[in-house]
C-alpha cells in the first residue's frame, strides 16, 4: 500500500473510534435518563475495552507509519494529529465511563428532572462537537473545525448556569447534596469532552493550514 | 495474519569455496507478500536470494547444504529442472539487462523458449506482459525499436516484463531500484506493490527505507546469519534484536 492510502486507512480508523465514543455518550446519557443499569454496564465493560483496544491500535499504526514511511509535510502532520486525536478520543472514552459510573449511582433515586435538562442540553451540544471534530478532520475542513471551537463557550455557559442552579439548590437543601455533587460530576465530564473536541479541531487547523491556534498563539 | 509459505528454507549453510556465506539460515517467504532481505554488504543477503532461482550454481567451488522447499520439493534434489524452476521463481537484477533486441523480441523470448509457436499467442502475452509492467503505454507505438534506446526506468519495467510473460509464481529482485534515480524508483516500487497480489516477491535492498515502504515482511542477515525476521512494522519499530535496532538506526553497517 502507499502512504496515502495507509493515511487513508488510518482516518478510517480514527473514524470507528470516535464514533464508537458518541455511541458510549450517547449510552451514558440516555442510561442516566432512562435509568438503564444496562446501558451503563456495557459503557463500563464492553465499550471501554474496545475504546482501549482501539487506542493501541491507532498508536501502532501512526508509529509504524512514521518509521516505514517517513512522511513531510502534510502527511507528517496528518499522522502527528491523529496520535494527538487518538489520545483525545481515549480521555473521552474516560469521561463517558465516568459518567456511566455516576449514573449508575443515581439509579435508585428519583428523577432530578430540572437539572438534568441542562446537563441533556450540554450533551447534545458535545455529541455534535465530536461527530464535527471527526468530520473536520476527515474532510480537512478548517472552517467546520472553527465553528466547533466556538460552540465551547454554549457548553461552558451552560454548564455555568447548571452549576449555580444545583449550588443554590443544595445550599437551601442539604440532603439532595449527594445528588447534586453527582449531576455535577457528570456535567463537568461532559464539559471536558467538549474541551477535548475543541482541542482535536485546533489540531485539524494546525493539520490544514499549519497555523497553531491553540493557547492564543497567534496573539503571542 | 495467515499467509500460506511459499518458499521454506532449512538450515542453508552455503560456502564460497571455504569461506562461509550462510549460516544455518531458517526462513519463511509467503504467497503473495513482500520479503525484503536487509543487511550491510556481505552479509550473504545477495547469496540467499540467488540460492532461490539456484542462480549460484554457476559459481565455481561453491558449495550449498541445507533444503529449499518450493512447490512441496526441495528445489536441489538432483530430478529438478533448473529451467523450469527459474521460469517459476523469475529474477530482476540491479542493472537492467535487456537483450541488444527489440522491444518485443526482449519479452517474446522467454515465450519462445518454453516452445510457445503461435503468434497471436505470443503477441496477446507480450501486450499483457508490459501492461502489466506498466511499460505498455510508453512503448506501444516502438515494439520493434531496440530495447537498449529506452531510459534506465522503462528497461527495467521492460525486464520485469521479460519475467512476467513467462508466468513466474516468485519474483526475485536483486536491488532493482540500485541504478535508478528517485521517479523511477517510485515507479518500480508502485509497480512491485501491484504485482504482489498475483506474485511472491523477494527483494534484496541496500535501501532500508524502501525496504520499509514496500516490504510486509523483513529479514535482516549479518555475517551470514539471519538476525531477526517479522513483520517489517515490527522490526521496524521495535526490533526484538539490539544488532537489528543498531543497524537500523544507522550505529553501524
Amino acid at each position: 500500500m502507499l502512504v496515502e492510502e495507509k493515511i487513508t486507512s488510518l482516518k478510517h480508523e480514527l473514524i470507528e473510534y470516535a464514533t464508537l465514543v458518541e455511541g458510549m455518550i450517547d449510552k451514558s446519557i440516555k442510561g442516566l435518563i432512562n435509568k438503564n443499569k444496562g446501558l451503563l454496564i456495557e459503557v463500563m465493560e464492553k465499550d471501554e475495552r474496545q475504546a482501549n483496544e482501539f487506542e493501541i491500535k491507532v498508536d501502532e499504526i501512526c508509529m509504524a507509519l512514521i518509521a516505514q514511511y517517513q512522511p513531510k509535510g502534510k502527511g507528517l502532520r496528518t499522522i502527528l494529529m491523529s496520535y494527538k486525536i487518538n489520545n483525545d478520543l481515549e480521555r473521552m472514552a474516560d469521561h463517558a465511563v465516568n459518567i456511566a459510573e455516576t449514573a449508575l449511582t443515581l439509579i435508585e433515586v428519583p428523577p432530578m428532572t430540572e437539572y438534568v435538562k441542562d446537563v441533556l442540553k450540554m450533551a447534545e451540544i458535545t455529541r455534535g462537537m465530536l461527530k464535527d471534530s471527526i468530520d473536520s478532520f476527515v474532510r480537512e475542513d478548517s472552517v467546520l473545525a472553527q465553528d466547533v471551537c466556538k460552540r465551547d463557550d454554549v457548553v461552558d455557559d451552560l454548564r455555568r448556569v447548571n452549576r449555580r442552579e444545583i449550588i443554590g439548590s443544595m445550599c437551601a437543601e442539604c440532603s439532595i447534596m449527594e445528588v447534586g455533587l453527582d449531576i455535577l460530576r457528570i456535567a463537568r465530564n461532559i464539559e471536558r469532552i467538549a474541551d477535548l473536541s475543541t482541542n482535536i479541531c485546533e489540531d485539524v487547523i494546525f493539520m490544514v493550514e499549519g497555523k497553531v491556534i491553540k493557547h492564543k498563539f497567534d496573539k503571542m | 495474519m495467515e499467509n500460506s509459505i511459499e518458499i521454506k528454507a532449512e538450515e542453508i549453510n552455503f560456502y564460497y569455496g571455504t569461506k562461509q556465506a550462510l549460516k544455518n539460515i531458517n526462513l519463511e517467504i509467503y504467497e503473495n507478500q513482500v520479503t525484503a532481505l536487509i543487511g550491510p554488504s556481505g552479509c550473504g543477503k545477495s547469496t540467499f536470494i540467488r540460492l532461490l532461482n539456484r542462480m549460484n550454481d554457476l559459481i565455481p567451488h561453491s558449495r550449498v547444504e541445507g533444503k529449499i522447499y518450493f512447490e512441496g520439493q526441495n528445489i536441489f534434489e538432483e530430478n529438478v529442472d533448473v529451467v523450469s524452476l527459474r521460469q517459476r521463481v523469475g529474477m530482476v537484477f540491479q542493472k537492467p539487462n535487456p537483450f541488444p533486441k527489440t522491444i518485443f523480441e526482449n519479452v517474446s523470448y522467454g515465450l519462445e523458449v518454453k516452445g510457445i509457436r503461435d503468434k497471436q499467442t505470443i503477441e496477446e502475452k507480450v501486450i499483457s506482459s508490459l501492461n502489466q509492467a506498466a511499460l505498455w503505454k510508453e512503448v506501444k507505438d516502438r515494439l520493434h525499436d531496440s530495447a537498449l534506446g529506452l531510459s534506465g526506468g522503462q528497461q527495467q519495467r521492460l525486464c520485469i516484463a521479460r519475467c512476467l510473460a513467462v508466468e513466474p509464481h516468485v519474483i526475485l529482485f536483486d536491488e532493482p531500484c540500485a541504478s535508478l534515480d528517485p521517479i523511477s524508483t517510485r515507479s518500480i516500487e508502485e509497480l512491485i506493490l501491484d504485482l504482489k497480489k498475483y506474485y511472491t516477491i523477494v527483494i534484496v535492498t541496500h535501501n532500508m527505507q524502501q525496504a520499509a515502504r514496500i516490504s510486509d515482511f523483513t529479514a535482516f542477515l549479518y555475517l551470514g546469519e539471519l538476525i531477526e525476521f517479522g513483520l517489517t512494522e515490527k522490526i521496524f519499530t521495535i526490533p526484538k534484536q539490539k544488532m537489528t535496532e543498531e543497524y537500523l538506526t544507522g550505529k553501524f553497517g
